[in-house]
């Protein structure tokens, strides 16, 4: 049966582990290497790399963790940020990422996804999308630029309509982050989730809201997504995966519990 | 062992992840399209990621074919690799192509009826008892997955996985395999499974 599946979010730049608050003063929590070997051996089942030197500014970036990730790592990986190009995507997929994640441009240029599907392959596009619940009108909208508050912006797209847009053009998975949950760490938006779930016919994971082990059993449960991501319950030690992976595990949800721990 | 291990250069993407999984087991490896270097080979790994289409247009434009269907040592085919193994694959838009016809047997999409596609992450695979590319690696092992398409179970099935239908998760006839998960990321098992492979 397909496991449902656990996946780490590691904020990179320059090549570092970093954490943030609200955005700012990045501490260095650590080479990304080891860091990334250690989610892998405590059971992760993908892990998510969010570069985050990229979308910020405009210069060339160094990618060559990249490859240092896939030389060491045997579980599947996703890179996202700064990812604009198809250029940009082949660089990534080359290096070994499994996965690339774009977010910000396949708003600004919807043919993106396009192009990557034709040429990569839907199995290695993944569309990352910023919604957010706007209590004045019930509605969720798509953001984008979320990396850099000064230059956060609104779309004009509705959730839901984007989803099935970036659907028709050839995503392969989707990653939505919840804004109004983001960091908060009390439970993910599981109302937004169930009714993404409904038009969303790839793989969906749930992102932002991730605080304590029933917020993973209530979006499997009531959400029935495919995976559920999440960065700081992690880094802080707050969840221990094994303990995470076995409490799901004994309340039916499917995990790939592997050997080796 | 100082095996020659190959890794046949289709142009495809997920070769440096194949080939990084191999150097995690000791082993060197070689990417190449030449002939000479891939003939020689003690086992010839066969990538591929993204659409059939693509990669027999890839093949075919590197004249690879007909070195790949003289090969006479091990083969492993790995993902889309192991679908380009069989006849004919269902993956284009012009309704059918050939593939390389190293094993019989044909790609459809899989009916996964109300199930999510691409069928995305670590799913279960029963090997056939007593075959030497899974030894070591009991019946449901968790493997990692990623594709829509798929070869039905059939006299060439060395594995099943299920996922709305029971479809071939490897395939084996005379020197050819193939498996349709993804080896170099299912952890330990995928390296139980490459090494199974180097060994043979």
């Amino acid at each position: 049966m397909l496991a449902k599946r656990i996946i780490p979010c590691l904020d990179v730049r320059d090549g570092k582990v970093v954490k943030g608050v609200q955005f700012r003063n990045h501490e260095i929590i650590g080479d990304i290497v080891p860091l990334a070997e250690q989610y892998a051996k405590a059971g992760a089942d993908e892990l998510v790399f969010y570069d985050i030197t990229a979308s910020s500014d405009q210069r060339v970036v160094d990618k060559s963790w990249v490859s240092r990730i896939a030389q060491v790592i045997d579980i599947p990986f996703c890179v996202a940020g700064g990812i604009k190009s198809v250029e940009d995507a082949g660089r990534i997929l080359e290096m070994g990422a499994d996965k690339i994640s774009i977010n910000s441009p396949a708003l600004s240029n919807p043919d993106l996804i396009n192009e990557l599907h034709d040429i990569y392959g839907q199995q290695c596009v993944v569309i990352g999308i910023d919604s957010f619940y706007n209590e004045a009108n019930g509605r969720y909208d798509v953001y984008k630029f979320t990396g850099d508050e000064s230059r956060t912006q609104q779309t004009q797209w509705h959730t839901i309509d984007w989803i099935k847009e970036v659907q028709s053009r050839g995503a392969g998975e989707i990653v939505l982050n919840c804004m109004n949950q983001d960091g908060v760490r009390k439970g993910y938006d599981i109302e937004q989730l169930k009714a993404v779930r409904e038009v969303c016919k790839v793989p969906l994971i749930a992102s932002g809201g991730a605080g304590a082990i029933e917020h993973f059993t209530d979006v499997f449960k009531q959400a029935d997504v495919d995976g559920a991501l999440a960065a700081s319950v992690f880094h802080k030690g707050i969840i221990d995966m094994h303990e995470l992976k076995d409490t799901l595990a004994s309340q039916a949800i499917p995990m790939c519990i592997r050997h080796g721990r | 062992m100082a095996q020659k291990i190959v890794i046949v250069n289709t142009g495809c993407a997920n070769i440096s992840s194949v080939k990084f999984a191999l150097e995690r087991l000791g082993v060197t490896v070689d990417v190449s399209d030449n002939f000479d270097i891939i003939k020689a080979a003690d086992k010839v790994f066969l990538p591929g990621v993204g659409s059939a289409y693509a990669a027999m247009k890839s093949i075919n434009g590197k004249n690879l074919t007909d070195t790949i269907r003289s090969l006479e040592q091990p083969v492993l085919g790995v993902c889309l690799g192991m679908q380009l193994m069989v006849e004919t694959s269902d993956e284009t838009s012009s309704g059918q192509i050939d593939c390389l016809g190293l094993i019989p047997g044909h790609v459809a999409r899989l009916q996964a009826g109300d199930l999510r596609l691409p069928h995305m992450g670590w799913n279960t695979v029963t090997p056939l008892e007593g075959n030497t590319l899974f030894k070591g690696i009991p019946a449901d092992t968790y493997f990692y997955f990623v594709h829509s398409f798929a070869v039905p179970v059939y006299d060439k099935t060395l594995a099943t996985c299920e996922y709305g239908q029971t479809f071939s998760a490897a395939l084996h006839s005379n020197n050819f395999f193939g498996v349709q998960f993804h080896p170099e990321r299912s952890g330990e098992a995928g390296a139980q499974l490459l090494t199974n492979f180097v060994e043979m």
